[in-house]
């Protein structure tokens, strides 16, 4: 049986059990984030949403990807060693699991495996937290996720009030059910009422159904300048955004030494696009807007045949002007 | 409030009805709690989407620069300074500008109210402005919050809640305070300098780089941003501290003898980072060395702008 019961005051030390690297919600310097964690005391079980997402785990704002070295008899190149660390994180709310499985389809695909992402992911325990109370913002729904999706974890929990569910989901997450107690007929009645309280709290509901080919036909339209006007051009809401995955390659020298990096980058951003010509062919903010939801909701279904969008919510609540993208995404489908 | 709201829509009508303006920048009602968006309006009929509330936290004077037509635009008192120094920099055109002078009671501090309730897990998710109070609902509860006590810190502060220029005044006008100690100042000049280092270090071990605060501000308009520049390139964009402790000294520097104190920069930061409180700190250098704060008037020539041939300081001469 794959749905098992811990009690509440069992968790501190299933997590704990965990022979992993633990990273988890916690409240720090007054923000709700992701982080590692020394103790399971530590972990924000009753969080509702984090200031950044995960995906720093499995893809770092900076990441080295090797060194150099100027010799007498030419270059010698240093590869690091990949980062293989066994990692779990714990209290993944579904949105962000499930932006794990779209960024997979970039970095580990047919054409192109990225092993710095690859190695990470691999070496990842998932264990996710059920979203028993989805915020205004959320719209997870719309992106063909759920606040109790098990889609991509090894392990979901739900919150039943003094235990918890325990599903287990994959291979991985097997060896971690073993010592708990199955779950009864009245636990799993229990979270399907949750279940539905949650999907019925969620009130946004955006058909994209079609998006992406008409956001191709209305690429040149005045819509762009109307929506984008207010925009700041900052990149806040792809930073804090679980999917948004843009990188820039740089090297860092001294003297004979180097190492070559990547770096979280933002479309957003005018230095994003700008050639090495002085040419730049997104110069107004809203193109570099209008490329954020072309990416998310047209080329990215045309490459991999998903919506780049989580549905998490994170944009709406960090953007320094209030931009709204279901407001965004409402006002294309009408357009 | 309400009464401000209906003055500022019936102005904005004039304005937009005689082609005074081509367009006004003002604030309409946000999609979530405790905010207020700039919106931007081109014609009469949408002029009831502006509002006037506690949360109209943006810098309009941000969305001023580089535009060819007649603005019209809503400015509280810090909106008016910057405007001013954007005036005095030579960054907008007068004649091209309404400004209408809003008086300003301060705004809200939605970073703090969302740090107490969401640490608790708790979502706001409705509320109701009355008199000199604030009711945040939720799920559940319902909190009555003074609004004195919820101010962002720069309104908290402020000294110049008056629009310093303006061509037409919505509300009346409200007294200005006498100077009140920023007590976070205070305590970070009592700092020694190496504590003062550590608590930088900390605020910006936070930092994204996502350059909210550069892009949220009236001030930093360069062409290309120093962080920008390639050729050379001056600083590395990794997450690498001393690249981070570069970004925001030389930010801070650069707005020393500018800043207004709008608190636009803090307010943008999806991290909570501090960021005012360097500002802060220059903005008093400033004002101890050379008896200036930004955005006053035209004419005083702004320090760090102006050469003076009988300048007090040897190094100058």
């Amino acid at each position: 049986m794959n749905l098992k019961i811990i009690e509440k005051a069992q968790i501190a030390q299933f997590v704990e059990s965990i022979p992993a690297k633990k990273i988890a919600p916690v409240k720090e310097d007054g923000l709700i984030t992701f982080r590692e964690i020394s103790s399971a005391e530590e972990i924000f079980w009753d969080f509702l949403n984090t200031r950044k997402s995960p995906k720093e785990f499995l893809f770092p704002q900076s990441e080295r990807l090797f060194r150099y070295q100027r010799t007498d008899h030419g270059f010698e190149i240093g590869l690091d060693e990949i980062e293989a660390e066994k990692k779990a994180l714990i209290g993944l709310h579904p949105c962000d699991i499930k932006s794990f499985l779209i960024l997979d389809k970039l970095f580990d695909n047919e054409r192109y495996q990225d092993n710095y992402y690859i190695e990470k992911r691999k070496n990842t325990l998932i264990i996710g937290l059920a979203c028993n109370h989805p915020l205004n913002t959320c719209f997870c729904t719309s992106v063909d996720g759920g606040p109790f999706s098990s889609e991509g974890a090894d392990i979901l929990l739900t919150d039943l009030g003094d235990r918890y569910l325990m599903q287990i989901v994959s291979e991985k997450g097997k060896e971690f059910g073993s010592k708990f107690k199955d779950a009864q007929k009245s636990d799993i009645a229990e979270m399907e009422n949750r279940k539905k309280q949650a999907i019925s709290s969620i009130k946004t509901n955006i058909n994209l159904n079609g998006l992406y080919k008409k956001l191709e036909e209305i690429f040149e339209e005045k819509i762009w300048e109307t929506l984008s006007e207010k925009c700041l051009n900052c990149g806040a809401c792809t930073y804090v955004c679980p999917t948004c995955h843009c990188f820039d390659i740089q090297d860092e020298i001294k003297a004979d030494k180097g190492i070559r990096i990547r770096n979280w980058d933002s479309c957003m951003f005018n230095l994003f696009t700008k050639h090495g010509s002085g040419h730049n062919p997104r110069t107004k903010g809203f193109q570099r807007m209008r490329q954020r939801i072309m990416h998310k909701f047209s080329y990215y279904i045309r490459n991999f045949g998903v919506t780049a969008c989580v549905g998490c919510g994170r944009c709406i609540l960090n953007c320094p002007v209030n931009m709204d993208i279901r407001g965004v995404l409402n006002t294309l489908i009408k357009y | 409030m309400e009464n401000i709201e209906k003055s500022i829509r019936e102005e904005v009508r004039k304005l937009l009805g005689d082609k005074s303006v081509d367009v006004i920048i003002g604030y309409e009602m946000g999609i979530i709690p405790l905010r207020s968006a700039p919106s931007f309006i081109y014609k009469i009929e949408d002029t009831d989407k502006l509002v006037w509330n506690s949360f109209c936290e943006n810098n309009l004077a941000r969305f001023t620069r580089n535009r060819e037509d007649k603005i019209g635009v809503i400015a509280k008192g810090c909106d008016s300074r910057s405007l001013m120094v954007l005036l005095k920099e030579k960054q907008i055109k007068r004649e091209n500008l309404k400004i209408i002078g809003v008086p300003c009671r301060g705004m809200i501090d939605r970073h703090r109210i969302e740090r107490e309730f969401s640490l608790e897990g708790k979502e706001i998710l409705e509320t109701i402005e009355m008199g000199e109070e604030i009711i945040l609902k939720g799920l559940g509860f319902e909190r009555a919050i003074k609004k004195a006590d919820y101010l962002f810190i720069s309104c908290r502060l402020c000294r110049h809640r008056n629009p310093v220029i303006y061509d037409l005044l919505c509300g009346e006008m409200v007294a200005e305070r006498e100077e009140i100690e920023d007590p976070l100042l205070r305590s970070f000049e009592a700092m020694s300098p190496d504590e003062r280092w550590a608590y930088f270090l900390k605020e910006i071990s936070r930092c994204i780089r996502c350059y909210a605060c550069r892009d949220a501000c009236p001030n930093c308009y360069c062409p290309e941003c120093f962080v920008d520049a390639t050729q050379p390139q001056w600083f590395g964009t990794s997450q690498n501290i001393s690249d981070l402790q570069m970004y925001h000294i030389v930010r801070a520097f650069h707005q020393a003898g500018r800043c207004v104190d709008c608190g636009a920069c803090s307010r943008a930061c999806p991290m909570g980072i501090n960021l005012r409180l360097l500002l802060q700190k220059l903005n008093l250098d400033v004002k101890n060395l050379f008896d200036y704060e930004a955005g006053l008037n035209l004419e005083e020539p702004a320090p760090l702008q102006a050469y003076k041939i009988d300048d007090s300081n040897e190094f100058f001469k």
